[in-house]
């Protein structure tokens, strides 16, 4: 029913401003056309600054409504961003600035310079001393903010420091998995072809590799704070994207095509519940690349805890190979078969073998 | 020169017979298969109308999930059947709505609709030639578009649902049926209708090149074009280079998902699949996408810049300021436009160090768009302004360019980039600057060339609240998009409610919504206003009803095939002497006075 009276509503509405435009036509026309284009003229000059000003207030508004709703009044949850967040705000600063000059000059020369009886416009064409002004100005503050961009951008893409421990994050359609490498600090390797469902190995891990035996295999990325973090990023299937947005990261997820990124995480969860004042908080990653019907579902969790924390919880995990080891034990082919299908062999061969074993 | 002789001694015999046969001209070839660009062009504008309107409708659909995405809307199922199974739309049609609507209206209204229209209604008339190099190419550059809109159109009803995997259409996503619903028959149909539209880009620009390279009348100088000329021009440029490295993307893409081939595809493992694939890079279509894919964005902007000069010139009273900084500008951003298309690839994982080269460049585009601002305001400075619906959809133009543009300076620092990447930030930056902006460029040239077009004058009241309502509404709903954005709020998600980050946004989508349905709706009383003007608005009684300068109003009012029923008049200055010598204008047919100084 209310959808039938919105809809009524509009229809009114509609027909309402036609048939007045409509007869607005026809009084301009017994107006005199002059006249009336006049009268039209003054009414948008008038609109043209009203807007001026009560745009000025609504980006005021606006920011008072939603500023404390961003990430910036909490600060950035890695070392790393917050060196974004410090370049963020010069960005605003100086876009700011520009903003406002030339929205002021825009509307503000609309209502000043409109047409009035008598008046001639100004001939003025060219002036070469000007366009040297706005080429120059510009273009060193540009200059300024690529000098600090780029430097920031190759310190977060260049190598980590040395005590920077790893984890894998791999992304598949619709989740998240992590593998830590385990004592050996090496994680194993990994062949797509040697995925298999039934057994449980799904991220295509290569057991015949000694250095997977020990590599534990998580849902939940856990992070202990002050540590730097690399994170090699790959993909099953399609392209995902690690988004990051407490630490001001992302990086995408591409099938065949490893991707890294490194950060320090600065506060631990319990940290940021009390900085954010939400009880709930907890640290999200979101895919940020369009991933297919469940994209918008593919969240991960991150726990960054103390050290001494981590450790105990480090050393509760089993390594993935144990796991799927006492979880084949029954069926004991699965496993098996897969740990003999090695890189020498073709796909096609690698293929039949999987089906026909299923 | 000798080509360029005979081709306008071969023009000026055409309109002279056109202009004695037109009368008893057959419906279809006057109508449909018409070689006239200005039937053309209102072909164009027509197709690029419905478009707009069913691209906009989809998004209309789209922003009631996100914002009332616990409400059901039965009508919806009527509409949709099951992907809208009890009043609620299914995630898959979700995106395959947002894959839709960036689809039809990047391409279909903002490039076809856009270029189309005024590249084929404006160049003959304002360079003073009787119609395109090649009305025959014209023609099938129209029927290539239409045929590629019927094929769009049908991915919408085939079973699987049209493509949904976004309009960067990135594989594997795409290359892969088990993937999506969407990757299987309606992204076939995309790939063929994408390839089909840009043979027919390619006519067109070819075209519009060709003509404004060999047929300009005598005495004008490529430095007596107006400024929608250059703007038109360069666009043209752009998409010549720049879509048949689309063409090949989607040609390798074709291949991947049909003939095995692997391109794109590499390591897989899909719907419990491992794929044969392999040596394939997803990242080299970005590519080619982007490769495109920028300069597209440029190829929707150009026209709306060249018009917006042209309209705050006639509507100023004044010459616009710098003309030759306007046309070093454009030229400059044509060639930039090449070599910045990496910056939407800042997290793929590319070699920081072309990514900081990609920084650089495209920071430096961001310098030529300054110096149109800046000369666009100087151009208003001191002028006698009139506000015709043309001229304020103009102005809008140059506040909504320079909101979008300044925050692409954040998108085009990567280090920035890192971290607002697909967020609401990056949606708000390019529905303002090319979006909405273009919008704008394009009703303004509406608005402004319709009394040329069907010799009837649309409606101003319309106009003006139409003006005042998307303006105000353009705003409202874009601006706190950059808020929401600052929050890393990710783009293309159908729900937010599981999301400790993002889900205190609900009430801000819902106002968005709501300001966006409102929006639409005053769109279409541009499209009443459109259609019941050209049968019964206002009859245009002066052949230059604007006090312009520019050859199309030295046409009759309604201007035959051949467009001038003399010979072409002859051009003796550049378009903008406006308020000189103290004359209100100075046709660019005038010769120049012995004592009068050039600008």
């Amino acid at each position: 029913m209310t959808a039938f009276f919105l809809i009524a509503i509009c229809v009114i509405l509609f027909v309402v401003i036609f048939q007045i435009s409509k007869a607005s036509e026809y009084v301009s026309v017994l107006k005199g056309e002059e006249a009336s284009r006049k009268q039209n003229n003054k009414i948008n000059g008038f609109l043209m600054i009203s807007f001026l000003i009560l745009g000025l207030i609504g980006v005021w508004y606006c920011n008072h409504l939603f500023y404390g709703k961003t990430l910036l009044p909490q600060g950035s949850a890695s070392v790393e961003g917050e060196s974004i967040d410090t370049l963020l705000m010069v960005t605003i600063a100086i876009t700011g600035l520009a903003f406002f000059i030339t929205q002021i000059l825009l509307f503000w020369f609309s209502f000043r310079y409109q047409e009035k009886e008598g008046k001639k416009a100004f001939y003025y064409p060219h002036n070469n001393k000007l366009e040297i002004l706005w080429t120059t100005v510009p273009a060193i503050t540009f200059m300024i903010l690529v000098v600090f961009g780029l430097r920031l951008w190759f310190k977060l893409t260049g190598e980590p420091p040395k005590n920077a421990h790893v984890v894998e994050i791999t992304g598949h359609q619709f989740g998240w998995d992590m593998r830590y490498p385990g004592k050996d600090n090496v994680l194993g390797k990994k062949n797509y072809k040697l995925y298999n469902n039934p057994s449980g190995n799904t991220l295509g891990v290569d057991f015949n590799d000694p250095a997977s035996h020990d590599d534990i295999r998580t849902s939940e990325m856990h992070l202990p704070v002050g540590v730097p973090v690399k994170l090699v990023i790959n993909s099953m299937d399609v392209i995902h994207d690690v988004g990051l947005n407490h630490f001001r990261l992302k990086m995408d997820a591409v099938p065949g095509i490893p991707t890294t990124l490194w950060f320090t995480p600065k506060y631990t969860t319990k940290q940021m519940q009390k900085r954010t004042g939400n009880p709930n908080f907890v640290y999200e990653i979101s895919c940020d690349q369009m991933c297919g019907k469940g994209h918008f579902t593919m969240r991960g969790v991150i726990v960054v805890e103390t050290k001494e924390e981590y450790k105990r919880w480090l050393a509760a995990q089993k390594s993935e190979y144990s796991t799927l080891m006492a979880q084949n034990a029954t069926t004991p082919t699965a496993i098996e078969n897969s740990i003999q299908v090695t890189k020498s062999e073709t796909a096609t061969k690698a293929i039949a073998k999987l089906e026909a074993k299923n | 020169m000798s080509t360029a002789i005979t081709l306008q001694e071969s023009q000026a015999h055409a309109g002279a017979h056109a202009a004695h046969a037109h009368h008893h001209e057959p419906f279809i070839t006057k109508y449909i298969f018409s070689q006239d660009h200005k039937m053309i062009s209102k072909q164009f504008v027509i197709t690029g109308i419905i478009w707009a309107i069913i691209g906009g409708f989809f998004s209309v659909v789209f922003r009631l999930q996100l914002g009332f995405p616990e409400s059901t809307f039965p009508w919806l199922e009527d509409i949709f059947g099951h992907w809208a199974a009890g009043g609620k739309l299914h995630p898959e049609f979700y995106y395959a709505l947002v894959t839709m609507h960036g689809t039809v209206l990047v391409f279909f209204v903002l490039t076809a609709g856009l270029s189309g229209t005024f590249a084929n209604f404006l160049i003959p008339l304002q360079i003073g030639a009787r119609d395109m190099a090649s009305p025959m190419l014209n023609m099938l550059s129209y029927w290539f578009f239409f045929l590629a809109s019927v094929i769009m159109l049908s991915s919408l009803f085939v079973q699987t649902g049209p493509a949904s995997g976004g309009w960067t259409v990135y594989p594997p996503l795409s290359a892969l049926g088990e993937a999506s619903e969407g990757s299987k028959t309606g992204m076939d149909l995309w790939l063929i209708s994408m390839a089909t539209f840009i043979i027919s880009s390619l006519l067109g620009g070819l075209n519009y090149i060709t003509t404004i390279l060999n047929m300009r009348t005598k005495g004008m100088s490529m430095t007596r074009m107006p400024l929608t000329i250059w703007g038109l021009f360069f666009t043209a440029v752009l998409g010549v280079l720049a879509f048949p490295v689309l063409f090949s993307g989607v040609i390798l893409l074709i291949f991947d998902r049909n003939l095995g081939t692997s391109f794109f595809l590499s390591d897989i493992v899909v719907a419990g699949k491992i794929l044969p694939n392999e040596g394939g890079s997803a990242i080299l279509f970005q590519h080619l996408f982007w490769f495109l894919g920028h300069p597209e964005v440029y190829i929707i902007l150009l026209p709306a810049m060249g018009i917006a000069s042209e309209i705050i010139s006639v509507n100023s009273r004044k010459p616009i300021f710098g003309y030759m900084a306007m046309v070093g500008s454009l030229f400059a951003i044509c060639i930039l436009a090449f070599l910045v298309w990496a910056h939407h690839m800042f997290v793929t994982g590319m070699n920081p160090f072309a990514g900081a080269v990609f920084v650089l460049l495209t920071l430096l585009i961001a310098v030529p768009s300054s110096i149109k601002v800046f000369n666009w305001l100087t151009t208003l400075w001191r002028g006698n302004i009139r506000f015709t619906p043309a001229m304020l959809f103009a102005i809008g133009f140059v506040s909504l360019f320079i909101s979008g543009g300044l925050t692409g300076i954040y998108l085009g620092n990567s280090s920035l980039d890192i971290h607002l990447h697909d967020t609401y930030f990056n949606i708000a930056h390019f529905h303002l600057v090319m979006g909405v902006a273009s919008f704008f460029g394009m009703f303004a040239g509406l608005y402004h060339w319709f009394p040329k077009m069907f010799g009837r004058y649309m409606n101003n009241t319309l106009a003006y609240v139409h003006f005042w309502i998307t303006l105000v509404g353009a705003y409202l709903i874009f601006w706190p998009m950059h808020y929401e954005g600052l929050a890393g709020m990710p783009r293309r998600y159908y729900d937010f409610a599981n999301w400790e980050s993002f889900k205190m946004f609900g009430g801000l989508n819902e106002f968005i919504s709501v300001v966006a349905i409102i929006v639409f709706i005053t769109q279409l009383l541009f499209v009443v206003n459109f259609f019941y003007s050209m049968f019964k608005g206002r009859k245009v009684t002066s052949t230059n009803p604007w006090g312009a300068t520019t050859l199309e109003w030295t046409t009759p009012i309604n201007p035959g095939h051949g467009n001038w029923e003399g010979e072409i008049p002859e051009v003796h200055r550049w378009p903008y002497d406006y308020s000189k010598d103290g004359r209100d204008y100075i046709p660019q047919t005038e010769a120049v006075g012995e004592n009068e100084s050039v600008h």
